[in-house]
């Protein structure tokens, strides 16, 4: 361990704004769902948000080129930024655990089966099934059929497994020194993340204007989106870090052997690659 | 545990600029209100987490009393049913998220650097972020009672479809600050984690550290695990009123029971996270003040780490009378029960410890000894719950508010207010006034036994929580309720008394405060300077 001194940052000014424009955010989506009149606050409080964090990390970058950051500061960030990938795991769990519960107990138990038949007395005439193409309560709006796996789901698997391993071939190439090779393989990525999320939207399109999968379309439109909706996000906040990673191999930011942001940034997309495959097997394929 | 500071220690602490390597440290710290704001100090951000953390102690506080007031005598005397509903949630949202969790992350702030020598938290920045999504979150949420249709009224533990489908409009309002909350809470965790795995004095291993530390090393791991959790369920919430998915509505191929597991299997470890630091501040003041080590220091690791684990497990009896499958009742029933092993553990170990030993009874140890003792008695009704067919009977009923108010309240409060006597002589350099602390302690007792024992007997004769009216048999116990309720809710004003008189004087305290410490913070001066630990301590462990 150091004894040069471990680094602690003077007062910052980010963590209270960075507080505030988090608050102006919500606030403005809540009052934009309640009472429908508040886009412009949450404009504001978004891009806030995002000046925020723009200054944030200007300011850790900056502070990491004038060296006051030891190894003792690197293994500081990569606990942080381990477990922070871990809490996204347990929020990803939380929504798996729900397609779970709804495929493995609650529709069983709505047709009649098991020790909590008596719920299939609300609706006799409800047959479970999976993809649930009828829910019990005719009022509900209900999908017309479901995506093959074998269509676009399976070109975007292969196209993020793949952005995985150009991100390696890149991260190996920055470790080594080559940039432009790094800059490359990195470039690629971006586009292959572009491509999945622009897939993905096709098939948000397909889904509303041709199989009747919607948000209101019973349990299957919801866990669907849920699923594919914070993973879609979670891709594009991957792409976006991915493109400010790029920005910095090219301005020469990084060294071949400390650049935990680069790392930091290639956890996160492995992160989300992982949980795509976890999405393609259970709401796609089984 | 006793680790031995060898007397020669090169510690350095200072208050003036220190420079490392060149590179002024913190150079003029601002003063005033950009003080506190800007800070990424860990004492001053603790401090800030202190003051919260008590402030919204009053405001729930307020709400129960609220409460109380409608209940002291049966029929609807003071306000609507509406109103009583909004009370008994707020009271509870506010308490748990906003005075029970932020004091301890306080205390950690404050005490988890200095006891491991570090000179700060890892993510300083983090930090002070961690603690301004506080305020903002808690706002939000206070603001809901001013909006049309009232706050939340579903309770705290917002089940659906009585916070989706029949809520208030302010619900999303409701879920958006608990969103802030959790951020905040999740980001605090990190922070710990990284500060207590990356920062320690050199020597020490994590067998070495002590129990504050270790409790909140797993109380975080809880956290990070189970707020997402908490995160996703009322996404799904938000989904459910906002969007017209149908994740707890059965028409839909939903189910309400599905927000049940979820909720809870958040919500237990949720509690653990509420007991686990209090069991650290414990195992620090009792060695202390019985002047022995510390009982079992190893089993008390492990009995943490268990219950933890456990916790994951039992989630479900919460929901005993949901409708489960046969299996499922018998297997949180069981794994309930077996958590009762290593909290015995740890109250063996505690008691073990004041065995033989030359005791004193200074506030922080009067705390902690009422701690082992009321506690111990809502762990065993605790145990009448786990019996998944007596549950039956009590679930819903003012035993189960009995019970987690004993745990909670004469449980990790006291906690709290122990640790808060204890370290304040390192905070503040002086002592508390131990006469009126004495006071505090002993009408704080007396009130919250007034207040809650009586309610494990209304219970268990079937009054039913979150009721505003009850039947005419329940109005003695509710009137000896209500009385202890204000009683205690009066004495706590002592309590920010000497707190007060602490911070603007009294007998100064040396750097080592109680004859009987042992570890690191009180090889610092008291009051601590702003800057401790620049230098790493030297850390000799002494085998255990
Ligand atoms: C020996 C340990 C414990 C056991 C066996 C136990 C068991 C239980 C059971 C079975 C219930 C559900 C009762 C019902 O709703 O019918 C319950 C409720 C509760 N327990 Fe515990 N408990 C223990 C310790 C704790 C601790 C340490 C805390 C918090 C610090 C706690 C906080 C709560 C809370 C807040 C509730 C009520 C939640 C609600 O419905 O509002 N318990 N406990
Ligand atoms: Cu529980």
């Amino acid at each position: 361990m150091s004894s040069t001194g471990y680094y602690v940052p003077p007062t910052s000014r980010w963590p209270i704004l960075g507080s505030l424009a988090i608050g102006l955010m919500m606030a403005g989506l809540g009052a934009q769902l309640v009472y429908g009149s508040a886009t412009l606050l949450i404009v504001i409080g978004a891009l806030s948000i995002i000046a925020v964090m723009t200054f944030w990390f200007r300011d850790v970058i900056s502070e990491s080129h004038l060296g006051l950051y030891d190894s003792q500061m690197d293994r500081s960030f990569r606990w942080g930024m381990g477990w922070f990938i871990f809490s996204e795991v347990m929020f990803f769990a939380a929504f798996f655990g729900a397609l779970f519960y709804v495929r493995m107990f609650a529709i069983p138990w709505l047709g009649g089966e098991g020790a909590k038949g008596v719920s299939a007395l609300l609706w006799p005439n409800f047959i479970a099934e999976w993809p649930l193409l009828n829910p019990p309560d005719t009022s509900v709006p209900s999908p017309e059929q479901v995506f093959s796996p074998w269509q676009l789901p399976l070109v975007n698997t292969l196209l993020l497994v793949t952005s995985s391993i150009t991100l390696t071939i890149s991260h190996e190439a920055l470790k080594t020194g080559n940039r432009s090779l790094c800059r490359n393989w990195l470039a690629g990525t971006v586009l292959l993340g572009c491509c999945f999320i622009f897939i993905q939207g096709v098939e948000y399109y397909e889904a509303y204007q041709h199989y009747g999968i919607t948000l209101e379309a019973g349990i299957f439109g919801s866990t669907f989106f849920i699923l594919t909706g914070f993973h879609g996000v979670h891709v594009i906040i991957g792409t976006l870090i991915l493109i400010v990673m790029l920005a910095r191999v090219m301005r020469g930011h990084f060294e071949d052997s400390q650049h935990f942001a680069f790392e930091a940034s290639c956890w996160y997309w492995h992160f989300v690659d992982v949980v795509w495959l976890g999405l393609f097997i259970f709401v796609y394929v089984v | 545990m006793a680790p031995k500071i060898p007397q020669q220690s090169p510690l350095q602490h200072s208050d003036t600029v220190a420079t490392a390597g060149g590179i002024p440290q913190h150079a003029a710290h601002p003063t005033g209100w950009r003080r506190w704001v800007l800070t990424t100090n860990h004492k001053e951000i603790g401090t800030l987490y202190l003051i919260f953390s008590l402030t919204m102690f009053f405001v729930g506080g307020i709400f129960a009393l609220v409460v109380r007031a409608e209940l002291f005598q049966p029929g609807l005397q003071l306000v609507e049913p509406e109103f009583f509903n909004q009370m008994t949630t707020m009271h509870g949202l506010i308490m748990v998220f906003a005075a029970v969790m932020p004091a301890f992350t306080g205390l950690a702030n404050w005490m988890i650097p200095l006891q491991i020598g570090a000179p700060d938290m890892a993510l300083p920045r983090l930090n002070n972020f961690s603690f301004w999504l506080l305020p903002v979150s808690f706002t939000l949420l206070l603001s809901t009672l001013l909006m049309p249709g009232g706050g939340p009224n579903f309770g705290w533990t917002f089940y659906a479809p009585l916070s989706t489908t029949y809520a208030p409009s302010s619900t999303t309002f409701f879920i958006l600050a608990l969103h802030i909350a959790g951020i905040s809470s999740i980001l605090g965790a990190i922070n710990i984690i990284a500060t207590i795995l990356n920062m320690r004095a050199p020597g020490m291993r994590l067998m070495d550290m002590p129990l504050f530390v270790w409790t909140w090393l797993i109380t975080a791991f809880l956290l990070i695990a189970v707020m997402p959790v908490l995160a996703g369920v009322i996404t799904m919430m938000l989904m459910d009123i906002n969007f017209g998915t149908s994740f707890f509505d059965a028409g839909g191929g939903g189910d309400p029971v599905l927000f049940q597991h979820l909720f809870w299997f958040f919500g237990h470890p949720e509690v653990y996270i509420m007991i686990l630091p209090a069991f650290g501040i414990v195992s620090a003041i009792i060695p202390t003040f019985a002047r022995k080590p510390l009982f079992g220091y190893a089993s008390m690791v492990y009995a943490t780490a268990a219950i933890a684990l456990l916790s994951f497990l039992v989630w479900a009896h919460h929901m005993f009378v949901v409708g489960l499958p046969l299996v499922a009742e018998l297997f949180f029933m069981y794994s309930t029960m077996l958590i009762a092993v290593p909290t015995g553990v740890k109250i063996f170990n505690w008691v073990t410890t004041l065995f033989r030993g030359s005791i004193s009874f200074e506030s922080p140890m009067l705390f902690a000894l009422a701690f082992v003792v009321l506690f111990t008695i809502g762990g065993f009704s605790g145990l009448m719950l786990a019996i998944s067919p007596a549950d039956f009977q009590y679930h819903d009923t003012y035993f189960v508010v009995a019970h987690f108010h004993y745990v909670l309240v004469p449980g990790a409060i006291f906690a709290i207010m122990a640790g808060v006597y204890y370290w304040l002589p390192k905070w503040t350099g002086h002592y508390p006034n131990e006469t009126l602390a004495k006071w505090h302690f002993w009408f704080s007792v007396i009130g919250v036994n007034l207040t809650f024992f009586p309610m494990h007997f209304a219970g268990l004769a079937g009054m039913p929580r979150r009721i505003p009216d009850y039947a005419l048999q329940f109005a003695d116990f509710n009137f000896v309720s209500s009385i202890g309720a204000f009683f205690f809710g009066a004495s706590q004003l002592l309590f920010v008394l000497v707190i007060v008189l602490c911070v603007r004087g009294g007998k100064k305290a040396p750097a080592k405060a109680w004859e009987g410490a042992v570890d690191l913070e009180w090889t610092v001066p008291s009051p601590a300077p702003l800057h401790t630990f620049e230098t790493p301590p030297v850390f000799q462990s002494t085998d255990k």
